[in-house]
């Protein structure tokens, strides 16, 4: 049988084009699908980072380490995991998830999808609510460190909300501030109208 | 009658209180423009502009408003209000201020003097000096500093440049008719010698230029 070369061509490119550089056996990520799932698409607590905007995981990755990102429920799951991470490894973590596809969560109020929808793109300047697309951009895909919005789910997005309303990671700027201009109904449907994102 | 309620409807209770007695304690603030004070304002535009006022890089550029021409950033308010400078956000942003607040917030942002941000990589900073001193006379481009002052700092009406983001300048330069002197014939406004002062420049130096402002202090 004569193997074509066009034949071994198209198997080098879907060998290459198939996943992420590195290796998976090569980069502990099991430590980290435990909880944020197989696919990295999140589960309970634990958001996407599938998809996730890599200067932005790193950023986050190394805000766990040095306890800036202090609110209870990544005091208690991610300060562990990332006390003895490396810089070098963030990044080779956040390179990797944030190559993989990401689901929309679609978890939110539909009905409020449209309300969430003018408040993204428009904010409400009467209550001094700003708009969340100038800097997470018109589908919500985020911008080196400012994270990708879009599909995460609806549960995670009012917590990080709520949080910061709180006074938990006040080194966010200018999340805790945007954060408590917003009335719990607009937290509602911003929540719900990013979680249906894709 | 002993009640058997399950350990998972005892958690969602008291969860459920423990939120509503935080949010209670918790100082969220509904601001409404009417009752709002000059500071809650000022820290509106900061959310965006910078903590103090020095610009911030999100997926849309959001310029330094710091140290600049009070005139200008009225004129640009303004503008956006009545639609000859499109932009969607900061239209609906401006239209909630009134002309005092709009007065003590442009008064407010010129005298704040922050480093500037910076972070232009790779920008040919020299060759935007001289395009900025000198212009490039053979190119028929003007030297900015005729207009803008020496330093970039601005005078009335013509804004200053110092310390500008880099990829907003660049988004200006690249298209000055894509968001400003709209609203049809008999509209434009001051800027509009910017359209033929703009026309010659190129993608490289239109980057320098930009690169270089956003050094200046």
């Amino acid at each position: 049988m004569r193997i074509k070369p066009t034949g071994i061509a198209l198997l080098a490119m879907l060998l290459c084009a198939a996943g992420p550089s590195r290796a998976q056996e090569d980069l502990p990520v099991r430590n980290c699908t435990w909880c944020h799932g197989s696919s990295a698409q999140g589960f309970s607590t634990a958001p996407r980072i599938a998809g996730q905007q890599p200067h932005y995981l790193v950023q986050q990755l190394l805000a766990f380490k040095d306890h800036s990102r202090d609110n209870p429920t990544s005091a208690q799951y991610m300060w562990g995991a990332t006390a003895r991470l490396s810089p070098e490894r963030a990044s080779e973590f956040a390179a990797y998830f944030a190559a993989l596809p990401a689901e929309p969560a679609s978890d939110g109020n539909s009905a409020l999808v449209e309300a969430g929808r003018v408040l993204y793109e428009q904010g409400a300047a009467q209550s001094e609510v700003a708009a969340c697309v100038v800097c997470h951009g018109p589908n919500a895909q985020g911008f080196e460190a400012i994270p990708r919005l879009g599909g995460l789910s609806y549960g995670y997005l009012k917590s990080r909300l709520a949080q910061w309303s709180q006074g938990f990671h006040a080194s966010a700027f200018p999340m805790p501030q945007v954060a408590t201009s917003l009335s719990p109904e607009e937290v509602e449907a911003l929540a719900s109208y990013l979680s249906f994102l894709r | 009658m002993r009640l058997k309620i399950p350990v998972t409807v005892l958690c969602a209770v008291s969860l459920a209180l423990a939120f509503t007695a935080a949010g209670a304690a918790r100082q969220r603030v509904w601001r409404v423009a009417a009752e709002s004070g000059f500071e809650s304002k000022a820290d509106y535009c900061k959310t965006c502009h910078g903590l103090s006022g020095e610009g911030y890089r999100g997926y849309y550029p959001m310029p330094r408003l710091a140290g600049q021409q009070p005139r200008y950033i009225e004129n640009q308010l303004r503008a956006f209000i009545e639609r000859r400078r499109v932009n969607p956000v900061m239209f609906n942003v401006a239209h909630a201020l009134s002309p005092g607040m709009l007065a003590a917030l442009t008064q407010y942002f010129h005298q704040l003097n922050p480093p500037p941000i910076g972070g232009a990589a790779g920008g040919n900073v020299g060759l935007g000096r001289t395009i900025y001193e000198e212009g490039l006379p053979e190119a028929n481009i003007a030297a900015c500093s005729a207009c803008h002052g020496p330093e970039a700092k601005g005078y009335e009406e013509i804004p200053r440049l110092a310390g500008q983001l880099y990829p907003y300048t660049v988004k200006a330069l690249s298209g000055w008719t894509r968001e400003r002197g709209q609203g049809g014939a008999g509209k434009s406004d001051a800027s509009a010698i910017m359209v033929p002062t703009t026309h010659n420049l190129n993608a490289a130096q239109i980057s320098a230029l930009a690169a270089y402002l956003s050094t200046l202090r």
